[in-house]
Parts: C-alpha cells; sequence; structure tokens
C-alpha cells in the first residue's frame, strides 16, 4: 500500500518535473556556443551570433516591454539571438539571480536596467568575468561595475525641459508640486535636483516648489498622492511627475475631479497612457524619449563592445543601426538624445 | 503508524530532489557545473536559515510570519548604524540583540498574552516592516567595505561552495538534535500533538515557546546580516514577501502546519528542491511567471499529496476485509 | 444567538438571556469603538485641514474604501469558518485584467456583462479553494497562500506584459468609476449593497448561523448534522466571488490596468478584519465591524498625506492597530467569561 501511496504522489511529482524539463530541454537546445562561431569584425562590422539578453527591472512592465522590443529589432538586424529574461517583481536581490544565470549561460551582451546601483555590482563583475559585455540602460549601476551606461537622456536636459513645460503653462508664477517615483529611485532624485537647480534661475523666481511626494510607481499610490497633494495645497498650481506611472495616475485623478484644466499636469508619460487626457484637456504636454530606440541603441552598443569596436573608453564611435553614429562621454556614458514633447499636435504620431 | 508515514514523506521529497538533480543535468545547459551550485547555496543561504527555527515553531502548533520583516528590519538598522559610523564588528551582536527583541516582542503576545501567532505575527509583519521602512526609508546603503561583503560570498578554498553554506549545516545539525534526540525536542512535538497534555506532563508550554520566538527572531536577524552582506546593500525592502517562501518550504519538506510532525532533514531537503527547482528551471530560461505557479503547485502538492496517499490507503484497508 | 458566546455551546449549562445580552452589547461596545477611532481620526485630520472634508476628498474617501470593504465581508465570511483565504489579491488581479480583456474584445459590451465576467472568475478561483480545502482536506492557509502564487502567475503569462489603458475601456464603464448619487459614488453603493446583504446573510439564515458554528467547533458543528464541508466551500466560493467584483470595480476606478493588480492587498484584507474585531480563529465577528476596520485603514491611508506625516509610518501604524486590536478582543473576551461565570455562580 505504501508502495502504491508512493507512486502516485511520485507520478504526479514526476509529471510535473517532466514538463518542466521538457521545456528546459527545448529552449536550452538553441543557445548558441558563446560567441565562439561569430565572424571577427574588428573593422567596424558586428559580429553575426552574438546572444543578447535584455534583463529589465522587471518582466510585465509595459514600459520595459516597449524598451525590450526596440532591443530585440535590433539584435534581429545584427543577426543576433535575442532574449529577455527577469523577475516578475522589481527587486534587486531577484536581479543578481538572473544574472548568475546568465553568467552560466554565457551570454555575450547583457543588457540590464538595474533595480539597485549597488546590489547587483557583484553579479555583473562575474558576468563580465565570464566573458559577457554589460550594458546598462534606463537605470545605472555605479560605474566602475559595467561597461557601458545607455542614458535616455541627460539629467540636465530633462530637468530644463520639465521646469520649461511647467512654466509656461502656469505663466511662469505659483506653486508647484513634483509626483517623483521612488524615494531613493536614482533616475528621478538626480532630475529633482536639477529642477531645483533651475528653478534658482531669475526667470522662474516667482515659482515655489513646495514639496516632492512618493507615488512609489504604484498606480493606486500616485492616485492617492496627488489627492493628497491637492487637499494638503488649496493653491497648488501645477504637479511635475517625471516619471510614467506617476504622470498617468495623475491625469486620471484629475480628468475625473473638480481640478481638471485648472491644475497644471505635466511630466514624463508614454502617449498610449497620456493621449486620452491630452485629448480631454487634462494635459496640454508632456515628454518622454522613444523607449523602444533606448532599448536598440542598448542593444547596438552591447553589440558593438561584443565585437570589439569599442571599448567604453570616452570619445569612440559607433553606429546604432537606424538611429546613425553616437560617441561615448565621459564615465562611459552614451546618450540616447534630447526628451520628445507630446502634446495634441503630434500624439498620434507615436504608437508606444 | 504516524512516524512511519512521516518517513515516507521526507524520502519521497528527498527521492524527487534526486530526480530533480539528475533529470537537470542530463536536460540543462549549465546546471552540472559547480558554478551553479556556488550561486545556488547562496541562494539557498538565508531561506535554510530561516527555515530550522522555523520548522521547530510550526511544530508546536504556532507560526511566524514576520521573519522576512525582521530581516528587513535588521537589514535598515544595520545601514543606519555604518551611516552613523558603528563598526561592523560591533554592529553584528547589536542586530543580532535587535533579532531577540523582535522574536521577544512576538513570544510575550502569544505567550503573555494568549494571542494566536497567527494574527499576532501577520500583525508584527506590518510594524517591523514599517519600522524599517521608518529607520532607513527608501533610502539604499551601499558602502560597506568590500573586505566584509566580500567575504561572505567567498568559497571555500579550492571550492565554489561559500563557507557560510558550512556554518548553516552546522547550525542545522544543532538543530537537528535538540528536536530529535533530547526531551526538549520531544516536548515541542508534544505540544503540537496536544498543548494540554504536555502542560500535564511537566513541560512549560509558554516559556518553551516564547523562547522558540526568540530563537527565531536572532537567527533571521543573522539571515538579514548575511543578506545586507551578500548583496551589499542595506535597504529597508530586503527579503520581503522571504517568509512565504519559507513557510512554503519547511511545508513542502513534510512538517505538518497543525503541528506535531515533522523533520529536519525533510525540511531541508524541502528547501533545497525548492531553489534547485527553481535555478534550473531559470536557467532554461522558463518565465517567471511560469516559476511562480511552480512554487504555488509545489506547495499546494505537498499538503494535499500525503492527504491523498492516506485517503487513498484508508479506502484501501476498508474494502480489504470485505 | 449571539457569536461570543458560541464556544462554550453543548458543554455549558442553558444560559439566562440577559448574559447573551450583555456580551451582545461588549461587541457593540466593540464595534463602536472603531467606528470611534475612524470618527478621531477624521475630526484630527478635518482640523489640521479643513479640505479633509470637502465634497471631492469626501468622495475619494468612499472610493478609497470601496475595494477593500467588498474585499473584507468576504474575508469575513471565511474567516468566521475558522479559515483564511490569502489569494484574494491575486484573485482581484486576474478579474481586473479580465475585465480590460473582455472590453478591448468587445467595446460594445455592457457593464452588467463585465461584472458577471469578474464574478463568474471569481467564483471559479475561489471553487478551487473551495475544493482543495472541503475534499481534500487542507488547512487553507496553505492552500490559498498556493494560490496565491498560481492565480498571480497565471495572471502575469496571460497579460505577458501588456498593459490596458483607460484610452481602452468603454466611457460608460469608466463613467461607473466616477459617477456620483446623491453624494455617495456609484462604485461605493456596491460596497454597501454587498456589506448589507452579508449582514443579513450571516445574522437571519440558518446557513449563515452555521458559519459561526462551524467556526466555533468544526467537529461539534459535524456531530450536530452542519454540512461543513459544504458551508466552508461556500464560503471560500463567495470571497473568491468577491474578490472578482472588487477587480471589476478596480478596473473601473483607476482604469489602467496590468497584471500586478491588486498585489499583496491580501495583508490589508486580513489585517482590516482582524482590526474590526473577527476572532481569526473563527466563530465570532460581524462583517460590520470588518467594514469599519477597512474604511479605518483605508482613510488613514488617505490621512497620513493629508497630514504631512511621513508615509513610511503607514506601514508600522497598521501593525501596530492589527497587534492593539487582537489584544483588546482578547481582553474583551476575558471580561465576558467572567461575567458569564459570575452569573451562572450566582444562578446556581
Amino acid at each position: 500500500m505504501r508502495a502504491i501511496r508512493n507512486g502516485v504522489s511520485l507520478l504526479t511529482l514526476s509529471a510535473l518535473l517532466l514538463t518542466a524539463a521538457a521545456c528546459a530541454s527545448d529552449d536550452g537546445g538553441d543557445t548558441p556556443a558563446a560567441g565562439g562561431d561569430a565572424s571577427a569584425g574588428a573593422s567596424g562590422e558586428i559580429k553575426e551570433g552574438l546572444s543578447v539578453a535584455f534583463l529589465p527591472k522587471q518582466v510585465n512592465n509595459p514600459y520595459f516591454t516597449v524598451s525590450d522590443n526596440g532591443g530585440k529589432a535590433a539584435v534581429e538586424e545584427f543577426k543576433g539571438e535575442y532574449k529577455e529574461v527577469g523577475p516578475s517583481e522589481a527587486s534587486a536581490s531577484s536581479q543578481v539571480s538572473y544574472l548568475n544565470t546568465l553568467t552560466q549561460q554565457g551570454s555575450d551582451v547583457i543588457a540590464v536596467s538595474a533595480n539597485d546601483p549597488n546590489a547587483i555590482c557583484g553579479a555583473v563583475k562575474q558576468a563580465r568575468q565570464g566573458g559577457a559585455k554589460v550594458v546598462t540602460f534606463d537605470s545605472d549601476t555605479n560605474k566602475d561595475c559595467r561597461d557601458l551606461f545607455v542614458n535616455q537622456v541627460t539629467a540636465q536636459g530633462i530637468a530644463e525641459n520639465q521646469v520649461k513645460l511647467i512654466s509656461d503653462q502656469i505663466g511662469g508664477a505659483g506653486k508647484i508640486a513634483i509626483l517623483s517615483a521612488t524615494a531613493n529611485a536614482t533616475n528621478q532624485n538626480a532630475w529633482i535636483e536639477l529642477m531645483k537647480t533651475e528653478l534658482k534661475k531669475s526667470e522662474y523666481s516667482k515659482i515655489e516648489l513646495v514639496t516632492v511626494a512618493y507615488g512609489n510607481d504604484d498606480d493606486q499610490k500616485s492616485f492617492q498622492e496627488t489627492q493628497g497633494l491637492l487637499s494638503s495645497y488649496p493653491d497648488l498650481k501645477g504637479i511635475i511627475s517625471p516619471t510614467t506611472v506617476g504622470v498617468a495616475a495623475a491625469a486620471r485623478y484629475l480628468s475625473g475631479s473638480q481640478y481638471k484644466g485648472k491644475v497644471v499636469l505635466t511630466g514624463l508619460g508614454t502617449p498610449n497612457q497620456m493621449r486620452e487626457f491630452v485629448k480631454d484637456g487634462t494635459v496640454k504636454n508632456f515628454a518622454l524619449w522613444n523607449p523602444a530606440d533606448l532599448g536598440y541603441l542598448a542593444a547596438y552598443a552591447g553589440a558593438a563592445l561584443a565585437s570589439g569596436i569599442i571599448t567604453g573608453k570616452e570619445g569612440e564611435k559607433f553606429t546604432a543601426g537606424k538611429l546613425g553614429e553616437y560617441t561615448i562621454g565621459p564615465d562611459s556614458v552614451v546618450v540616447l538624445g534630447p526628451p520628445t514633447v507630446f502634446d495634441a499636435s503630434n500624439i498620434d504620431q507615436f504608437d508606444f | 503508524m504516524v512516524r512511519k508515514r512521516l518517513g515516507t514523506w521526507d524520502v519521497l521529497v528527498v527521492a524527487v530532489l534526486a530526480l530533480v538533480v539528475v533529470a537537470s543535468s542530463v536536460l540543462v545547459d549549465g546546471f552540472a557545473t559547480s558554478r551553479f551550485w556556488g550561486f545556488l547555496l547562496l541562494d539557498v543561504i538565508p531561506i535554510a536559515l530561516i527555515a530550522l527555527p522555523m520548522t521547530l515553531v510550526i511544530i508546536t502548533g504556532e507560526i511566524d510570519l514576520s521573519v522576512a520583516s525582521v530581516l528587513g528590519l535588521s537589514s535598515a538598522v544595520m545601514g543606519q548604524l555604518w551611516l552613523s559610523g558603528t563598526p561592523l564588528p560591533l554592529i553584528l551582536p547589536l542586530v543580532v540583540l535587535l533579532g531577540v527583541a523582535c522574536g521577544a516582542v512576538n513570544g510575550l503576545f502569544v505567550t503573555g498574552f494568549g494571542l494566536p501567532s497567527l494574527a499576532v505575527t501577520i500583525g508584527t509583519l506590518a510594524l517591523y516592516r514599517g519600522l524599517s521602512y521608518v529607520v532607513l526609508g527608501d533610502r539604499a546603503v551601499a558602502d560597506f567595505p568590500f573586505s566584509w561583503t566580500g567575504t561572505f560570498i567567498e568559497p571555500l578554498p579550492g571550492t565554489t561552495v561559500p563557507w557560510v553554506a558550512l556554518v548553516v549545516l552546522g547550525l542545522a545539525v544543532v538543530f537537528g538534535v535538540v528536536l530529535h534526540a533530547t526531551p526538549i525536542g520531544r516536548a515541542l512535538f508534544a505540544m503540537g500533538n496536544n498543548d494540554q497534555a504536555a502542560t500535564f506532563s511537566g513541560i512549560s508550554v509558554a516559556k518553551t515557546k516564547f523562547w522558540l520566538f526568540v530563537v527565531t527572531g536572532a537567527v533571521a536577524s543573522l539571515a538579514g546580516f548575511f543578506w545586507t552582506m551578500r548583496y551589499a546593500s542595506a535597504r529597508a525592502d530586503n527579503g520581503a514577501g522571504l517568509e512565504l517562501a519559507v513557510v512554503a518550504a519547511v511545508l513542502l519538506g513534510g512538517v505538518s502546519i497543525f503541528g506535531g510532525r515533522g523533520t529536519l532533514g525533510g525540511v531541508l531537503a524541502g528547501v533545497l528542491l525548492l531553489i534547485t527547482l527553481r535555478n534550473a528551471l531559470q536557467l532554461a530560461d522558463v518565465p517567471a511567471d511560469t516559476l511562480t505557479v511552480v512554487t504555488g503547485t509545489l506547495l499546494i502538492i505537498s499538503v494535499v499529496g500525503p492527504n491523498a496517499a492516506s485517503m487513498l490507503r484508508d479506502r484501501l484497508r476498508r474494502r480489504r476485509p470485505a | 444567538m449571539t457569536t461570543a458566546t458560541k464556544p462554550a455551546q453543548g458543554a455549558s449549562p442553558p444560559r439566562a438571556r440577559g448574559d447573551v445580552r450583555g456580551a451582545r452589547r461588549l461587541f457593540v461596545i466593540r464595534e463602536l469603538g472603531i467606528a470611534l477611532a475612524l470618527v478621531l481620526l477624521v475630526a484630527v485630520t478635518t482640523i489640521s485641514n479643513s479640505r479633509f472634508l470637502s465634497a471631492q476628498s469626501r468622495k475619494d474617501l468612499m472610493l478609497g474604501a470601496t475595494i477593500l470593504v467588498v474585499l473584507a465581508v468576504g474575508q469575513t465570511i471565511v474567516v468566521i469558518t475558522r479559515n483564511v483565504d490569502l489569494s484574494v489579491g491575486s484573485v482581484l488581479g486576474l478579474s481586473a485584467f479580465a475585465t480590460g480583456k473582455l472590453f478591448l474584445a468587445m467595446p460594445d459590451a455592457p457593464i452588467v456583462l463585465a461584472i458577471l465576467a469578474g464574478v463568474g472568475l471569481g467564483v471559479l478561483c475561489g471553487a478551487v479553494n473551495g475544493a482543495l480545502i472541503a475534499i481534500a482536506r487542507v488547512p487553507a492557509l496553505v492552500v490559498t497562500l498556493g494560490t496565491l502564487y498560481v492565480f498571480r502567475g497565471l495572471d502575469y503569462s496571460w497579460a505577458a506584459g501588456q498593459q490596458i489603458n483607460a484610452a481602452d475601456m468603454p466611457s460608460g464603464f469608466k463613467r461607473m468609476g466616477t459617477a456620483v448619487v446623491l453624494g455617495v459614488p456609484v462604485l461605493a453603493l456596491f460596497a454597501v449593497a454587498v456589506l448589507l446583504i452579508a449582514g443579513f446573510y450571516l445574522r437571519s439564515y440558518r446557513s449563515g448561523r452555521e458559519m459561526y458554528a462551524i467556526g466555533s467547533d468544526p467537529d461539534a458543528a459535524r456531530l450536530s448534522g452542519i454540512p461543513v464541508g459544504w458551508r466552508v466551500f461556500t464560503a471560500m466560493t463567495v470571497s473568491g466571488a468577491l474578490a472578482g467584483l472588487a477587480g471589476v470595480l478596480y478596473a473601473a476606478r483607476f482604469g489602467t490596468l496590468d497584471a500586478a493588480a491588486g498585489t499583496s492587498i491580501e495583508l490589508n484584507v486580513v489585517a482590516a478584519v482582524v482590526v474590526g474585531g473577527v476572532a481569526i480563529f473563527g466563530g465570532s465577528g460581524s462583517v460590520y465591524g470588518a467594514a469599519l476596520g477597512a474604511v479605518l485603514l483605508s482613510t488613514m491611508g488617505a490621512a497620513l498625506p493629508v497630514l504631512r506625516i511621513d508615509p513610511f509610518w503607514q506601514q508600522a501604524v497598521v501593525g501596530s492597530l492589527i497587534l492593539a486590536a487582537i489584544g483588546l478582543d482578547r481582553a474583551l473576551t476575558a471580561r465576558i467569561a467572567r461575567r458569564l461565570r459570575g452569573r451562572r455562580a450566582r444562578g446556581a
């Protein structure tokens, strides 16, 4: 009887395992030999057959789905092997586990957006020792860990753009607030610091930044924080939300409230999320880089590194397909370009 | 009879573990490498560490869901202490003391006030995690010296096995001996089977359970210290959700959620099975969604399995005399 | 027939009606206590910022409480039977995403269909939980912990990174999310209806009372002929259905949907139920108390930013509230027990 019992349990479990193992062999089979068969191209040609892995902050995040698909398009152009892996929740420790896995699989290029600038450093170093070129995009690690950082935009560019957008709409005077992501989000904090510097300029002297609220890049939390901002500061003229989750949540709150059209909102958002609010008059304009281009550039930058075209030193140049030529700046950073401003006149030309 | 059934479940978990290892070695590229096992053991350490006292707690019929929050609070306090200039050799005992205090609060509420541990530790899960945000906010402290952070992931010379894994193994032996070969261990099983009977047999149920919660808190804070060193980053959200993985591993290892049944060996096999399967699937590029489903399914199988098996056996037995 | 005296049923001699009334009074006091805390919180916040009770803000507070109240009602029914449902957050996420998908596929679908689909999906998930608990006799804590992972994983792989935007939803459905009737948001009316129906059922129906009996002593309930397995199955299914409904309400309120909707809300739901005076080991408590607990928690979430208290304190406060609530309940039941003993002694 015991045998039967064990048999049944064993059967169930082994069925489960076999299913998993079957998937495993399917996927594991087509991993190419680690760049060994790729044809050399020190002359500026990107090698064929490079294995490129994208590791976003979390999979199932629409922003990263778009940027990773941009990367996929690039990898297809230079005939590499593309894959996207990553955790379902944005935590630093789970990214380490995926980096370890990619190291063992012998990836040639790893494009990663860091959940924590330090926590994944050790794993990134191990990956590089294992032969991979590591490019960070969107969110950087410490600069001595990775080979190259593909920055969507300079922090200065964002700060100038955002302050100008809000100032134009509130007539250069009044109280404003910022609705940010998490309080330790590397990007947002750098931008906010520069916005504060920007606001000290004489043309913005009548604008007062009253507070920075944190919506944790969580839709519901951002929604509630917007609500809190408007009830704590009755004379608030405008809100800057330099995060796609925050600006969409804030716009949705405003559009369903009495403040619609009275309180100005701008920030960084995606056209698909914001289209409705631009059309119903809640939001006049907002900005963003094109995340698909960001992923595309990261893939090309990684491939250029793995092909020996560049090494990551300042001043080196490489060509990123349709985006043209890029030059590496100080601290091994490549900048995608200035942000695009979206308003009612151009928003329908974009789909992301 | 009960012990016998137990034994078979442990053996089954070990067998499945062996099967996973063999199948993955054949089917998954890069599985049968020493590097894989080095990485895997680093992932196993915090879960295995917390699972040791958790096994004892669940065997007495209680539960501690606050462990991951104690880990996070320890990490946050470490970061704050480091910022204020405390040297690491002093931080370690302070953090363990913090864990002891957290565990004592749990223990006091459960044994002193006679409240259900499930409700108490759901409360302290929120409280301790909340306090860790109060301490460190959303900042990350990451400037620990490499001489420390590097040491904690250092493998034993000539291998890829991290030395910390041996420490955990040593602790596992201690917990195993206490649970299975001492009167204290027998008392723990007695409490899980019947609190009153245990009381009448002269065991101080309240006192024993109190100290068990204290030990759990202390071990969770040790895990927090290790976590912070391994990821070289002290954050308030460190280890969020880890309690579920620990409880899943303990139950998978054959410990009854109602108390009174279980072995430490089974739990260690459960931890290894959970992590090995996860890392092997990850290595085989199985997406994160599927890993989530597999974890949940394993947990359900681990409880449905033994129950269904015993039901089947009862039915067979009833049929036989007829 | 009050809940508090249930544990003593069967073993103890018949009691005077006065004891029962006294015990019930204590539990009314318990619920009044939460209501008082709520009033106090609102008063303090309003004094510090009068806009906290403006028409707009009142509407926001009610909307904020809606989803938590619906989930708390379902959870109460489950907890009363000495079970727990940790999978509600995942069911909510699944149902919210399904609602979005439905409108993507059929932009002209009537709202009723969306609600039915969401609730139907919830019933299905709840039935899976219920079947595992009632038929395979597995503890609810473990089963729903497992299905928490499974349902969320299914949700993720179904969504595959897709986000559904407010623009994809029909305007009628979005209007339901913001519409107001007599100063009360339409969505909040759903919560009120759910609360009243569940409250009436648990109080006045035989099967409702049997839920309490099961939670007080499952073995005694089984011996006295109550179909325990079936009732527990029903409780889990109802909880699933309400989580499904909450998913549709979530979709209507927030408009933007991805697979992560409702992640880790289960902790807040259990907290609301416990703060609301429902005993975690079953047999006692009411949906009204749990609803008050939910309103208290969500109002606190809204009040902290207005009071300009560091939002990092929020979780710590929730934790302390849970501990305070279960401590208070313990003290109350001890007092009831003493009172009952006292009466009996005099009567004898």
